[in-house]
């Protein structure tokens, strides 16, 4: 065998063991990694099914009045704790009328208060405010206040959970 | 002692440690960069070293569940031994390595010491320094209290701003769409495992290109960069007038460090730990989040960038500032490094500084902020006990005038000061005024009876330097 044919046959050999490790590494890498990645970009892809949550007795809130309402948001973990607790801030209009506003300022999701005596949402970060009825007085927020879809059944006024509302472009 | 030095050398024979640490500790650095300005990168480490081992003591102690974290908090700050001192090193640690690594940062670029053939110090220390950055804001919010959960909101809510992939950065973020029992499990892991594991693997190349490519000598006024001859003139430097690392350049790093350590040490003892805001419960919206002050310039950033194009420099703002980071190597590698010849640089950080300092002085005090705790105007200072002049004064604490207007002291500062009002503006312009709002300030037509409207304006008409 001459010196020649040798080299190549080695270096074919040599290439062959790159190949087959490298090639052997990344499947290993790659299954390993489906269940790995997979279970870290999960919750991006498994939304919890909204649940209507009663805040409390119809005849409990006055026609005019906003006030704030806690409930339970839609797939609270038994290691929550209060973080499972949530609140939207619930305006009756009328008989069965109610609007229930997201409690996270549109700019950046910071709370807002009502103001009652101003009548005004206002947000403690950046200054947002909004009026009664959720529209942008001042500030910061490309938009108004989000609303929650809520409803009276049997006599309990009812919320559906709902994500924190991002504010996409 | 015979025997110790026995024992060593049996460990070095059979290890071979000494001699191959031996020479990258001692290797020779140029003479000129034993200097005072040299001792920031290695104090961010031993402020780094610190963070690692208070943050594995508090690993001992926290419990990263969002229903117990809290308590948890409370345990390791008031019933553990030394818990308290841990805690506040940690915190201290925190801000000593972000201003520290911001100082560091800010001398490599004054005497550039990133230009050939050292580019990748700078671009492997821009990722440490990104690193740092989310450390710090990780931080901050596994501290799990109420301003903690508005946090991670902001932030997700921020993320959101993304265009196309908004929705699902926040969602990743946070661990589904809303705050909850996945949150602080999963900011544990990135500020405990995925982030302190990238910056091992970023610190250790730093240092080992430092030892490649060597300590920059201290910059000349006049003495060019040219990477056709810049190695072999290193070389020749460090070969003919080099000073051994340890001890002869080393001393002042351990100095200065130690006085860091130290300050650490004393603050955590004497102030403490941040103390710990309302528990993490987002349906309590007595809030007022603010960050931990380092990040209370971004905070000003984001209340005070015009709403029109706020998307854009939330978004784009910090990815530019990013990348003209990470490229600053591949704008200018070469030509001169003293900051004397280089009046573009120096005018940069000059502006940085005056610009984060500026937002930083205003976000203290936050004027865009309702401020809901204002003292109520009291008789004195309404200047009356009955009457419409008593009666708008009342209006102005109860309608919330005062949350956003200071008269004599009293109230927020997000509009004018209208201790004087009744000089500057007629009934009229008063009545127009609050009516329809503008300039930020909402009308509150709709709002006020025609009674309470007049009263207000006969108050603020009283607003005089006459009365006062």
């Amino acid at each position: 065998m001459s010196e020649k044919t040798k080299m190549s046959e080695e270096c074919s050999r040599r290439q062959f063991f790159t190949h087959i490790s490298i090639t052997l590494g990344s499947i290993a890498a790659v299954m390993v990694g489906i269940p790995i990645v997979g279970s870290i970009i999960a919750p991006i892809v498994n939304k919890p099914k909204p649940i209507w949550r009663p805040v409390g007795e119809l005849k409990g809130f006055t026609v005019g009045d906003i006030v704030k309402v806690s409930f339970i948001d839609s797939s609270p973990l038994p290691w929550a704790g209060v973080t499972a607790e949530t609140a939207a801030w619930l305006h009756r209009q009328g008989q069965e009328e109610f609007t229930a506003f997201s409690v996270n300022c549109a700019h950046l999701g910071c709370p807002v208060r009502w103001v009652a005596g101003a009548k005004l949402f206002m947000c403690p970060c950046h200054g947002g405010v909004y009026y009664e009825d959720g529209s942008v007085a001042a500030g910061p927020p490309p938009r108004g206040l989000y609303k929650y879809p809520v409803r009276v059944h049997n006599g309990q006024v009812e919320i559906l959970t709902s994500p924190i509302p991002i504010t996409t472009v | 002692m015979e025997s110790l030095k026995r024992a060593w050398l049996w460990f070095d024979d059979r290890t071979g440690l000494g001699s191959a640490l031996g020479p990258i500790i001692k290797h020779p650095v140029p003479p000129n960069s034993a200097s005072w300005f040299y001792v920031f990168g290695s104090a961010t480490l031993f402020a780094f070293i610190l963070q690692v081992a208070t943050g594995v003591t508090l690993a001992f102690m926290y419990v990263p569940s969002a229903g117990e974290a809290y308590q948890s908090l409370q345990y390791i700050t008031d019933q553990t031994t030394f818990g308290r001192i841990v805690r506040g090193m940690h915190n201290w640690g925190a801000s000593a390595m972000i201003l520290l690594i911001g100082v560091h940062m800010v001398r490599v670029y004054m005497t550039a010491s990133y230009k050939f053939p050292r580019e990748m110090h700078w671009i492997s220390g821009v990722v440490l320094w990104a690193l740092t950055v989310i450390m710090a804001f990780s931080g901050q919010v596994i501290r799990w209290d109420q301003t903690a959960v508005w946090s991670t909101i902001v932030a997700s809510e921020q993320a959101g701003r993304i265009p196309f992939i908004g929705t699902w950065v926040a969602d990743f973020l946070i661990g589904g769409e809303t705050i909850g029992g996945a949150t602080l499990s999963r900011m544990f892991a990135y500020h405990v495992f995925i982030v302190p594991a990238l910056l091992f693997l970023f610190i250790g190349l730093h240092l080992y290109l430092v030892i490649r490519n060597g300590i920059s000598e201290f910059p000349k006024a006049g003495k060019v960069v040219d990477p056709k001859t810049y190695r072999k003139e290193y070389e020749d430097l460090v070969k003919k007038k080099g000073i051994p690392f340890w001890p002869d350049a080393a001393w002042r790093d351990m100095v200065f460090g130690f006085i860091v350590i130290t300050t650490i040490l004393l603050i955590a003892l004497i102030i403490g730990p941040p103390s710990l805001g309302p528990p993490p419960n987002p349906s309590n919206l007595d809030a007022l989040p603010v960050p931990d002050w380092y990040f209370v310039f971004y905070f000003a950033f984001l209340a005070l960038m015009p709403p029109a194009m706020e998307t854009y420099l939330m978004v784009f703002g910090p990815l530019l500032v990013g990348a003209l980071l990470f490229f600053l190597p591949f704008i200018s590698n070469k030509g001169e490094r003293s900051p004397l010849r280089r009046p573009w640089a120096v005018a940069i950080v000059a502006l940085t500084i005056a610009s984060v300092s500026g937002l930083w002085a205003i976000g203290i005090t936050s004027p865009w902020s309702p401020h809901f705790d204002a003292k109520p105007l009291t008789v004195q200072i309404i200047g009356a006990d009955s009457g419409p002049i008593y009666r708008g004064g009342m209006d102005f604490n109860e309608k919330g005038c005062l949350y956003c207007h200071t008269i004599s002291g009293h109230g927020g500062l997000r509009g004018p000061d209208l201790t004087y009002i009744g000089d500057r503006l007629s009934a009229d312009e008063l009545t127009w005024r609050i009516m329809n709002g503008g300039l930020n300030m909402p009308g509150f037509g709709g709002t006020l009876t025609n009674n309470e409207l007049s009263d207000l304006v006969i108050f603020l008409k009283s607003r005089t330097k006459k009365n006062h």
